[in-house]
């Protein structure tokens, strides 16, 4: 089957022929793991999970901006968001991560100037708006998010908008792959990589890590057509004895990538070893400010101190993150631990595993 | 030497007061002169009725006059406080006539009357509040309903934002109708009046911080006739509720759980305009939990889904109506959405507040 016109994404019939497609040519068990949060929440919306045979395991990936922020990236939030003249900005879906004892939506509450934006263009003209006060932007996200975030770094540096700054906590793919394909715990047997990531970064990077741990790693998109052959050319791959990078998203991945959004990421950012909340320390897997841009690193302007951090003990998140578990393993699931009163990250955001089994696989229908 | 200066003494040495005001101040709530003439000069301008205009303690209403004999009271009480106060497709004034007469209209009961109080807040524009009170005007008119009381209070600069508008709603409920969220039924058909999720965006939108234009307008609409038309054409419906906050999912839960049913929906069946989809897909928004402001959930027996419909069909508010799912039995409590794969889900209520995703 060739990848369709983008039309049809969404058609049901051509979702249902890859469904079949992937039932006659399963011969055994296979665990698939979506990297991705946003196709965990697309699988279980459409119910792909439920029409598949039941020798293929869909494992949740790490790939939940959110999720993965470390408790230490938080808390440092929460210690900027609270100063007198800071204005902390952020995507919304970090409002209500918990940190040790409060998330930014209640130090709100209590007084500090925590405002939502959908770029982080919008901070910087909030900086431009407000030069009195000093305007925070929580950089997280994966490789999607970084390129918007160098070009307004950029633009700060031209039009000399000094009261702006970053928090890195930016986060990159191919390192985490590294990471669950080389732990003993790992039974991954193949990658859907995540389509938006490989639109900015392109899939030449996977090709090493594909031949290194002879494991199949197809670029999928996020509508269910897409899932769907994302899916059958993984199996397709491992029923045939074959691990390279495929293609299921051409309608709008190249090898290359996007070469100006690569070279303004370079420009402005580095790798830099990062800790993953619920995982841990992952060597060159975030992104941090080049020397030439650290006076906009938000850490070089505030003092931040804090005690011993302590994630919730009844909290799983770490197991779910690294796809040794799913929410239905947490004894807190749905109980102690709701998206109103959330324990761990991944009950948050609209990318984490627990908020989408919570809202489309709570009670089984 | 010239002759020394004095003043002419032909007009009052000391400035007057300014008794002109293009803002709120907090004297307009003093309950002394400048509140006598705001209310005048503003609130009896576009509100005013013979009732209201009396200028007592309290309104009164003769029984006989606001329901006919053996109907009951239906009192709705609503507060509204929206930013920005002028969206698309509406505003705060016309958002708190519409919300209130809506829950009343809801219960299959006629709104008559309505109160009102406003909180100003110190240094509003006097003329952002004249359209306000315009628009109420022309809701209430369009509602066929009227402010008989109402109350006014300024608060300091920083204590409110701008405007908040309390309204309750009386309306009276013929003898022998009941319509309430318990009484869905297994075999029941659930019909929306039109397309979900418009209000929701057009706020976002209105709020600036879509990133993106769209021309989606809010829904903000008074139901009363359409809900009130509907009961007289096919009197066997069972639910009628506006899905506002949390929209469709979560309102269709409350439901779900309130008459220990189930209701299953179509996915594909269930309106929603393509600017809004396009807005909700390009946000990581679900449009069931889109806020709506003039759409209402039908709930009634199946047999007369048809003949609800036709006449929704026939109304200016119920064009766009759909059947869009059915009630059963078991398991109770619980909405399901099909989707066209063919594949089901739960739909929970919306849990805390939704947030756009971040890529």
């Amino acid at each position: 089957m060739n990848n369709s016109s983008p039309l049809d994404y969404r058609s049901a019939e051509l979702t249902r022929k890859f469904i079949e497609q992937i039932r006659r040519i399963t011969t055994q068990p296979w665990n698939i793991m979506e990297i991705c949060g946003g196709q965990t929440h697309a699988l279980l919306q459409y119910g792909i999970d439920q029409l598949l045979p039941p020798e293929i395991t869909l494992i949740h990936g790490p790939g939940c901006p959110v999720c993965v922020t470390s408790l230490e990236a938080v808390e440092t939030a929460l210690q900027i968001a609270a100063q007198p003249d800071v204005t902390f900005t952020t995507f919304g879906d970090m409002l209500r991560v918990p940190g040790n004892h409060q998330d930014l939506f209640s130090a709100r509450a209590n007084g500090a100037d925590v405002r939502v934006v959908v770029s982080p263009m919008d901070a910087v003209r909030l900086a431009q708006a407000e030069p009195e006060r000093q305007v925070v932007f929580f950089a997280i996200g994966f490789e999607t998010t970084v390129p918007s975030i160098a070009a307004s770094i950029l633009h700060a540096e031209r039009n000399a908008i000094t009261n702006f700054s970053i928090l890195p906590a930016n986060v990159l793919v191919p390192p985490a792959i590294h990471a669950i394909l080389s732990s003993p715990e790992n039974r991954v047997n193949g990658f859907l990589a995540a389509g938006h990531v490989c639109a900015v970064m392109g899939y030449w990077e996977y090709e090493p890590i594909a031949a290194q741990y002879h494991t199949p790693i197809v670029v999928t998109g996020f509508e269910p057509v897409d899932l769907a052959r994302g899916i059958y050319q993984t199996v397709r791959q491992l029923e045939e004895s074959r691990c390279v990078v495929e293609n299921a998203y051409s309608r709008a991945v190249t090898r290359e990538g996007n070469r100006t959004a690569q070279a303004l990421i370079n420009q402005v950012f580095e790798p830099v070893d990062r800790q993953w909340r619920g995982i841990g320390l992952i060597p060159r897997s975030g992104l941090g400010l080049r020397a030439a841009y650290r006076s906009f690193d938000a850490l070089e302007r505030f003092l931040v101190a804090f005690n011993t951090l302590v994630e919730s003990p009844l909290c799983i998140a770490g197991q779910v993150l690294r796809g040794v578990a799913t929410p239905h393993d947490c004894p807190a699931f749905g109980s102690q631990c709701t998206p109103s009163s959330p324990l761990g990250a991944p009950m948050v955001s609209s990318e984490g595993a627990c908020a989408a089994y919570y809202r489309y696989q709570r009670v089984k229908p | 030497m010239s002759e020394p200066t004095f003043p002419t003494m032909q007009g009052p040495v000391c400035p007057l007061p300014l008794n002109q005001h293009d803002q709120i101040v907090i004297g307009h709530g003093s309950g002394g002169l400048m509140t006598h003439e705001l209310i005048r000069d503003l609130f009896q301008k576009y509100l005013g009725n013979p009732t209201l205009n009396a200028g007592n303690d309290g309104a009164i209403v003769a029984a006989s006059e606001a329901m006919p004999a053996g109907s009951r009271l239906v009192v709705s009480t609503d507060a509204h406080i929206v930013s920005p106060l002028f969206f698309p497709g509406g505003d705060i004034g016309r958002l708190a006539i519409c919300g209130t007469v809506n829950d009343v209209a809801m219960m299959g009961a006629q709104p008559r009357y309505l109160t009102a109080t406003f909180i100003l807040e110190e240094g509003f524009s006097i003329a952002a509040l004249e359209e306000v009170l315009r628009s109420m005007q022309a809701a209430c008119a369009e509602a066929g309903v009227s402010i008989i009381a109402a109350d006014t209070k300024v608060t300091e600069k920083g204590k409110s934002d701008g405007l908040f508008i309390s309204t309750t709603g009386f309306g009276w409920l013929p003898e022998g109708r009941r319509i309430a969220g318990d009484n869905a039924q297994p075999g029941d058909a659930v019909l929306v009046s039109g397309p979900m999720g418009n209000h929701g965006i057009a706020v976002m939108q209105a709020r600036g911080n879509l990133g993106f234009q769209s021309e989606v307008r809010s829904d903000t609409t008074p139901l009363n006739a359409l809900a009130w038309g509907l009961c007289q054409a096919v009197p066997t419906v069972h639910v009628l509720r506006d899905p506002t906050r949390g929209g469709l999912a979560t309102t269709l839960a409350e439901i779900a759980a309130q008459s220990q049913v189930n209701i299953t929906l179509e996915e594909a069946a269930i309106p929603i305009d393509q600017p809004v989809r396009k807005a909700c897909e390009l946000l990581g928004l679900d449009p069931l939990y889109l806020a709506n402001e003039g759409k209402m959930i039908v709930i009634l027996p199946e047999d007369d889904a048809n003949a609800a419909l036709s006449y929704l069909h026939s109304q200016r508010y119920g064009e766009g109506a759909q059947l869009i799912g059915k009630v059963s039995a078991i398991p109770a409590g619980q909405v399901w959405l099909r989707t066209p794969l063919g594949t089901t889900r739960v739909l929970e209520m919306l849990a805390g507040e939704m947030l756009p995703r971040i890529c």
